[in-house]
Formats: structure tokens, C-alpha cells, sequence
């Protein structure tokens, strides 16, 4: 960081409108545009396959499609999604704010523990949720005593669902408005202070600004996961339209009319993104310095410090203690018949190589996208971001069927391989990276790299001297997130992955299926313990 | 060679950041290497015969290669669980030498898998939860031997020889027995429409036990009928559950009374939580569809390159060795003639299930319909 030190002082507040980089040559424009165009083909693989099979579809299907019935699971996933995005922004948010710019107590702590309820697999964590919270659940068991309760109000339905995928996705939010946070100028809040802001002026006019780009990109990996989960809605019985979907295949084993179904999710899912597209507008052009600059001056609490402790310890106790506490109580059940270790070392092992894998692919296709749509804006760079998203709302076995379709048409030397079972990842997975790096990268200056540049290095070496290192905790950031969500996939994982792979997720749910409950802990226990040790890194280096 | 190339990648592309952390001044570059080598460890460090190719089976010896087993490696789709599987399977290789890879999944979704892979399909069985799934897929089979078809009732397999049961559920009631004896519980489904029953039943409208229940009431019951009881079952308010597992949970931790369900989901619960777990099963008394009898059962694809093998996978599940293995470990009623269920089940011939030829279960479609139209299922 050195040689860019001298820069920083020059390094404006934000971009003029209007100032471009220099136009890229056709060879260097290759670089960026072949691979972030190979990748985006990759990812709108499956909107092809469900054209193809939607496209068989007979009268049956349209009359599926038309009855009113439809416009109402409809209605029910908007409404989950927006409600769950909202309670995301501002739990994630929040949170962020607390443990990164306050003092806290245990704030460290906190932020590793308020991250991780993202390594909770939300058919673990909804169906713990419904045996604590149920109408005789754990929680009425220690109530009745107590007070006499002997039937909590249902949980069932729109409460269970939103309360579930709340607690198990606002860390979408939380990570990228944290690394925004890091990379965030102090200058720009002391400056506004200077001026006469008080605390709240400066958070609404300097602060929020700042992370609009994180807070957006972020609840965008909320609301489209709040559209795609099927483990947590169908446990708490919620009928949305990827629960609808499901039906399909389970009841019907009708292709053709699940294809369909799909493709309105698909729409759905483009009109999100155009909303994100506006709601970015005018958020692309803060950059900072801070690489390596100081840490702002903490937020002294006060007497505050208490309502935010309860915040913090209610969240972490309900979306992470009450599932590891019961997996403890089903762990110790599971030791009483001697526990199988080898298994457990196995898919453990599988887990970490298949997600390290899917992590590192992925960040490195994100980065052609990322780079165009952020330093190149055009209509074109920016659809291309947008269409990176697509395979984020479709659900794991829509993804998993469009592979097998492509894969063993195109590819079947490939078929169910590791590398196939990888590009199913990248295809779910990849809007969590780009999600997460182009905040990043639009925090970093270009007069950096302009800088760079007029001192004569050939951009490949800009890129790699100064804005890979800025990006770094972006990079980190995004290769976690992936990493995180691929442990605990698992329809693709079953469907793609090479015969006989067991990782901690299938290992999961083949117990929790089958009412197995004492053989899930274990590997419940060690998914959430190793999701839990990047995490901890991450927190431990950002916060010195 | 395969691992290799993949334990290489996974270094290379941990190249770039490495590279980041030399611009690293505070010593953390070697926190970050140490995390790297360590995963490298762990993802490495079981060895090459534990790759992802190396076999379907780690909790055995290590694997002998395909060339060592006389019966050679058949892939096996099962949408029943490896819980309750795998141990049989496992035996199946060490008494005939013929190896098997698993994809372990749910039966619907490996079903449509297998619609989408059709001829090209590197599966050589499909090993299915219901007959529903193997019905879907029924046009992939090949016709079994007449021999293995025979070893079993008619009522429990394909009229056109093409898959065979392997194991039987009853429908059956399970319900609170703190709330409940059995002296409460109606001797038919009919008695579940009383309004006395509002709120205390748990069903699962989206399980295809269920719905192939449901197909039988509308077999045996006519189609109006089923929609007068499916309209007064709404008219009681049953919750709705996922799937069997969730409601003997439920209806043990109280949440409702009674449930319908197969039978042997209880006493997975029984296993682990004792016996005080307070519900317990209830064969209806009446002959109906509340107390069908379906099976699981397995088809050979007519795509396997390994037919002979695969028959003789689906000859040792019926022998008696199995067949006593899913009565004593699964709980479920053994079908291949011969072989008694466990002691504590009322015997299949004194459950008064009806007989309903498999072929008038087909129609799942019809089912569906009348379950959307009912309101049943969205």
C-alpha cells in the first residue's frame, strides 16, 4: 500500500459526472467482455431450458397459469420477499452499524456471532424454529409452568416463514454493509460534523448515502433468496410460488407446467432487478480512500449500549444459540450410540473442497462482470450485471434439471462431476459475488487506477497492483458469502454432484428426513462450526 | 488423475490472493497462508481413494476397484433414504460381489431427473419411496423376469411387470396418547369429517402417500364421495404438514390429536425418543382406503448396460435375507411370500386393506385436480 500512499490525499471525494476512463481498445475489451460474456451464458442456461420445456406445455398448463389461485401465491411471495428485505435492512443494517462503529461491548464478538446464522441451512433452521416456537413447542414447554400457557398462537403460515428467512438471510445485508463500512472515508463524516451535523444528519446524509450501493445490492441477495427457498416455506407451510413449483414436480412430475411457473419467477426476478437498477441510480459515485486510512471515531453509545446488547443478544440467542443448543441435545444423543467419524470426516471434507472450489471459481468469474458494469457503465455492462442474477431466483432443482438437460446433451463427459456440480454453484451463487464486489469497487477511486495508468503501467498491472489490493475485502467478503451458502446447498448437490458424494448438507437432510434426528447433529454442528472459522477471520482482521 | 487436477486448480486459484497479501503490513498474510494450507489439508488430507469418484460407500473397508467385484458396479437412483438403505445395500456387496454407487435424493425429484435424462441415463435402477415416482418413470423400465415378479403378490407390483415392491406401508392414525385412547378414534376416515374433530387432525396434502391415498378413495369411493369428504375434511380445519416425519412430531408434542399417516414413521421416534414418546399408531378397523397398504419398490432401467447384475440387485432385495432386514429395521411389512413382518405390526392379512389393483393408483393427475379444486392443496 505504500506506493499508493501518496495518492490518498489526492484521492477525491467523488468521480465528476461525465469523466471516463479511456476507451478500451478491441484486444483489451476482449479481456473483459469474452469471459464476462461466457459466464453470463453459462448462468442464463437454465431460462433456455425452462423456454424449452415450458414451450411443450398444454392446455393444462395455461389453466394452472390463469386460475386466480396463481395471482395469489403470487401475491404471497412479493409479500414475503418485501417484507423479509425490509426487516433484513434494517436488522443487517444495524447490526453493521453497531459492531463496526460503536463501542459496543463485545463487539468483535457480536459480529462474528450475528453473521453466522448465514451457515444455518434453512431446512435445519426453520424446522428448529418450528419445534421451539410451534403452539407446543420448546418455548411453551418452559412457559407452561411458568405462566400457564398451554398453546402459543400458531407460527404457521406468513409469520413462521418471514420470521425464518428474516433471521437466516439478513446476513446478505449485514457482510456487504459492513465491508462498505471499512472502506468508508472518515473524512466525509468529520467533515459533515464540521459543518454542523449532529449524529443523525450525518448518518442520514453522509453515512446512509454511502452505503446505498451495499444496502441495495444486498437486499436484492435477500429478497431473491426470500423468492427461491423452498426448505424454510414449505416446513413452515407458506405457499409461495417456489413452493408452488415444487408441487409440480412432486405431485404431478409435470415438467412442462413447473417450466412455466419458473419463468414467471424469472419475471418476477427481472423487475426486481430493474428496480435495483433505479434505486442505484445516484449511488454510484461515492469512493473513498480508506485503504489503510484511519478508523473512524467509534459511536459512544452511552446508555444506549443496553437496548442494543438486547438487540444483539435476542437476535444471536434465537438464530443461533436455540438451533446449536438443540443440535448440542441431539449431539449428545447421537455420542450415546457412538458417533460414525469417518462419515462425518468424509462429507466434511467434501463440503470444504466443493465450496473452496465454487468460492474461488466464482469470485473469479464475478470479477469480468463486476469490472465492466462498474468501471465501464454502459446499458450493455450494466444488463449483463443484471442478468448475473437471474439463476439466484430459480430454485435449486430448476437449476440442477436445466444442467442435466444441457449436460448431458452437450457436455456428458462432464456429467455429474465435480466441475459440473461447480457451474451449478456458479450459476446459483454467482449475484452473492458480484453482489458483494461492486459496492467494493466502486468505493475505490478510479483516479487510482488513472493515476496508475499515467505513470505508464499497462492496465492489466494497475488492476493487479492497485485495485486488487483495495478490493481485497470485498474479494474476501464475496468468496466467504459463496463459500457459506454452497456448505449448505443441496439439491443441486444431490442431483449433480459425483456418485456417492456425501457432503455435510446431504448428510443433514438424509437424517433430518427420515426422523433421524441424533445423526444430523453432527454434521449440523460441524457445517455451522466451519462456516463459523472464516467468519471469525474476517472479523478478527477487519477489526484490529 | 481427476483429483489431482482439481487439488492443483484449487491452488492456482488461490494464487491472486495470495499474491493481495503481500501487499499485507500487519503480519497477516500468515494467518491467511496458514488458512489456506490448512483447508488444502483437510480437503486433501483423506487421501486419493477417498476422491470424489472413489466410491459409493466410505463407511465400509476401503472400496475394492470395479474390476475386483465379480458382480461389477451398478448406479443406483434412490429416493428412499441411505438411513434406511444403506445397510442392505452394503450387505448386498459383500454376499454377491456386486458393487453399487448411490445418488441419494427424494423420489420426485430423482423421478423427473430421470424423465430428463432418458435414454442417456447412467442409472441402472431406480430404487423409489412410492409408486407414484415409479409410475412417472414406468415407460424407462424394462420388464423384469417373470421369476423375480413372482415372488410377490400381485397387488404390489407393476400389472406390466415392468417394477416390483419391495417393502409395504399401511396408512394408518397416529395420535396423542395423552389426549386420546383408541376407544375416542372412529373405525373409518369417514368418522374424521364429525365437526367434533375440528382443529385436532394433521395431514399432508403435499406427501404422495397421501394423494396415492386419496387416488384409492376415489377408486374405491367414486369421485363424488371423495369430494364430499375431502370438502367436510376442510370444513374441520386439519393443519396441513410437510411431510409424515413433521406430523408424528406434532401430534407427540400435542400440536394436534390424530394424524394420517404410514406407518412406520413412529417408531423411528419410539427409537429415539423411548417409549414414553405419548402417541402411538391406529389401524382403522374398517376396510377402506384408510388403511391401503403401499409399497416401495425398485424398476431396472432400460438404458443399464449391466441388466443381469441389476436383476440380481432386485432378486437378493426380495430373498429372505432382505426381506426379514425391512421387517426387523424398517419396520415395514416384507412382501416377497414367506417372510412374517415385525411381531408388533397387525399382519397384512388382517388389515383389512382393500384390494385395489395397482393400476386404478395411476392417476395422480385426477387426484391432483380434485385436491386443487377441493382447496386442499393451492
Amino acid at each position: 500500500m505504500a506506493e499508493i500512499g501518496p495518492l490518498e490525499a489526492a484521492g477525491g471525494l467523488t468521480a465528476p459526472r461525465g469523466l471516463r476512463l479511456p476507451r478500451l481498445s478491441g484486444q483489451r475489451l476482449l479481456v473483459l467482455w469474452l469471459p464476462a460474456l461466457l459466464v453470463t451464458g453459462a448462468v442464463v442456461l437454465p431460462i433456455f431450458y425452462l423456454v424449452i420445456r415450458a414451450s411443450e406445455a398444454g392446455t393444462g398448463t395455461r389453466a394452472l397459469l390463469l386460475r386466480p389461485q396463481t395471482a395469489l401465491i403470487l401475491g404471497n411471495s412479493i409479500g414475503l420477499a418485501l417484507a423479509v428485505t425490509l426487516a433484513s435492512w434494517l436488522l443487517g443494517g444495524g447490526l453493521a452499524l453497531l459492531t463496526v462503529r460503536t463501542d459496543l461491548p463485545g463487539r468483535r464478538l457480536w459480529a462474528i456471532l450475528s453473521a453466522l446464522p448465514l451457515a444455518v441451512p434453512s431446512y435445519v433452521g426453520a424446522y428448529l424454529l418450528a419445534a421451539a416456537l410451534g403452539p407446543r413447542g420448546l418455548v411453551q414447554e418452559l412457559l407452561e409452568p411458568l405462566v400457564g400457557v398451554t398453546r402459543l398462537p400458531s407460527i404457521y403460515g406468513f409469520p413462521g416463514a418471514f420470521l425464518s428467512l428474516t433471521l437466516l438471510s439478513y446476513p446478505y445485508v449485514l457482510l456487504p454493509v459492513r465491508a462498505a463500512l471499512h472502506r468508508m472515508d472518515p473524512a466525509l463524516e468529520e467533515s459533515a460534523r464540521s459543518l454542523g451535523h449532529n449524529g443523525w444528519g450525518v448518518l442520514r446524509r453522509v453515512t446512509l448515502p454511502q452505503l446505498m450501493p451495499a444496502m441495495l445490492a444486498g437486499g436484492l441477495l435477500v429478497a431473491l433468496y426470500s423468492l427461491r427457498d423452498f426448505g424454510a416455506v414449505s416446513l413452515l407451510r407458506f405457499t409461495t410460488f417456489t413452493r408452488a413449483i415444487y408441487l409440480q414436480y412432486q405431485s404431478a412430475f409435470d415438467r412442462s407446467s413447473a417450466a412455466a411457473l419458473s419463468l414467471v419467477l424469472v419475471a418476477l426476478t427481472v423487475v426486481l432487478l430493474a428496480l435495483e437498477l433505479r434505486g442505484r441510480r445516484g449511488g454510484d459515485h461515492y469512493a473513498s480512500t480508506g485503504a489503510g486510512g484511519r478508523p473512524p471515531a467509534l459511536i459512544r453509545l452511552g446508555p444506549w449500549r443496553w437496548p442494543a446488547l438486547i438487540v444483539c443478544a435476542l437476535l444471536v440467542g434465537v438464530a443461533l444459540v436455540l438451533p446449536t443448543v438443540v443440535l448440542g441435545y441431539w449431539l449428545l444423543r447421537a455420542l450415546e450410540a457412538g458417533p460414525d467419524l469417518t462419515t462425518l470426516l468424509l462429507s466434511t471434507r467434501n463440503s470444504l473442497l466443493a465450496s473452496g472450489l465454487a468460492a474461488a471459481v466464482t469470485v473469479i468469474a464475478a470479477l469480468p462482470i463486476v469490472v465492466l458494469s462498474a468501471r465501464y457503465p454502459s446499458n450493455r455492462s450494466r444488463w449483463l450485471d443484471r442478468l448475473s442474477h437471474i439463476g439466484f431466483a430459480l430454485p435449486g432443482v430448476v437449476v440442477a434439471l436445466a444442467l442435466v438437460f444441457f449436460g448431458l446433451r452437450g457436455a456428458p463427459w462432464l456429467y455429474q462431476t465435480l466441475p459440473m456440480l461447480i457451474l451449478a454453484y456458479l450459476i446459483l451463487f454467482l449475484p452473492q459475488a458480484t453482489g458483494t464486489l461492486r459496492p467494493s469497487l466502486i468505493q475505490i477511486p478510479r483516479q487510482l487506477e488513472e493515476s496508475g495508468r499515467s505513470l505508464g503501467q499497462r492496465p492489466l498491472t494497475v488492476f493487479r497492483r492497485v485495485t486488487l489490493p483495495l478490493l481485497r475485502p470485498g474479494l474476501l467478503a464475496s468468496a466467504a458469502l459463496v463459500f457459506l451458502t454452497t456448505m449448505k446447498e443441496l439439491q443441486a448437490t444431490l442431483l449433480l454432484g459425483p456418485l456417492g458424494f456425501r457432503t455435510l448438507a446431504t448428510e443433514i437432510w438424509s437424517a433430518v428426513s427420515e426422523a433421524f434426528f441424533a445423526e444430523a447433529a453432527g454434521p449440523a454442528l460441524v457445517l455451522i462450526l466451519t462456516c463459523s472459522l472464516p467468519m471469525a477471520y474476517f472479523v478478527l482482521r477487519d477489526q484490529p | 488423475m481427476r483429483l489431482i487436477n482439481q487439488i492443483m486448480f484449487f491452488n492456482i486459484t488461490t494464487g491472486p490472493w495470495e499474491a493481495c497479501t503481500l501487499m499485507d503490513r500487519y503480519g497477516r498474510r500468515r494467518i491467511f497462508v496458514a488458512l489456506v494450507i490448512t483447508l488444502t489439508l483437510i480437503t486433501t488430507g483423506c487421501g486419493p481413494q477417498s476422491g470424489p469418484a472413489a466410491g459409493p460407500d466410505p463407511q465400509a473397508e476401503p472400496q475394492p476397484g470395479v474390476g475386483d467385484l465379480p458382480g461389477g458396479m451398478l448406479t443406483v437412483y434412490s429416493g428412499r433414504s441411505e438411513s434406511l438403505v444403506g445397510p442392505i445395500l452394503q450387505r448386498l456387496t459383500q454376499d454377491t460381489g456386486i458393487g453399487t454407487g448411490v445418488r441419494w435424493g427424494s423420489t420426485s425429484e430423482l423421478a423427473v431427473t430421470l424423465l430428463e435424462e432418458g435414454k442417456r441415463s447412467p442409472a441402472d435402477l431406480f430404487f423409489a419411496q412410492d409408486p407414484g415416482g415409479l409410475g412417472a418413470v414406468a415407460h424407462l423400465f424394462t420388464p423384469l423376469p417373470q421369476e423375480i415378479l413372482d415372488r410377490v403378490d400381485q397387488r404390489f407390483r407393476d400389472p406390466n411387470g415392468r417394477w416390483v415392491g419391495l417393502s409395504g406401508r399401511a396408512r394408518v392414525v397416529v395420535y396423542n396418547t395423552n389426549a386420546l385412547t383408541e376407544a375416542d378414534l372412529p373405525t373409518s376416515l369417514e368418522g374424521f369429517t364429525d365437526p367434533a374433530w375440528r382443529g385436532r387432525i394433521g395431514w399432508a396434502p403435499t406427501n404422495a402417500s397421501f394423494q396415492t391415498m386419496v387416488t384409492a378413495m376415489r377408486s374405491v369411493w367414486g369421485e363424488d364421495v371423495t369430494r364430499a369428504w375431502l370438502e367436510a375434511m376442510q370444513a374441520n380445519e386439519p393443519i396441513g404438514y410437510d411431510g409424515n416425519t413433521p406430523i408424528v412430531a406434532a401430534v407427540g408434542a400435542g400440536e394436534v390429536e390424530v394424524g394420517l399417516v404410514n406407518h412406520y414413521y413412529l417408531y423411528r421416534f419410539l427409537a429415539e425418543e423411548g417409549d414414553s414418546f405419548p402417541a402411538r399408531n391406529y389401524f382403522l378397523p374398517d376396510a377402506g382406503p384408510g388403511s391401503l397398504v403401499m409399497v416401495a419398490g425398485i424398476g431396472v432401467l432400460e438404458s443399464s448396460t449391466n441388466k443381469e447384475a441389476a436383476f440380481a440387485l432386485v432378486e437378493y432385495l426380495l430373498s429372505a435375507d432382505a426381506q426379514t432386514y425391512f421387517a426387523e429395521q424398517t419396520n415395514e411389512y416384507p412382501l416377497a411370500a414367506g417372510v412374517e413382518p415385525a411381531a408388533d405390526l397387525t399382519p397384512l392379512a388382517e388389515l383389512n386393506a382393500i384390494d385395489l389393483p395397482l393400476t386404478e393408483l395411476a392417476d395422480l393427475e385426477g387426484t391432483v385436480t380434485l385436491l386443487r379444486e377441493t382447496g386442499v392443496l393451492p
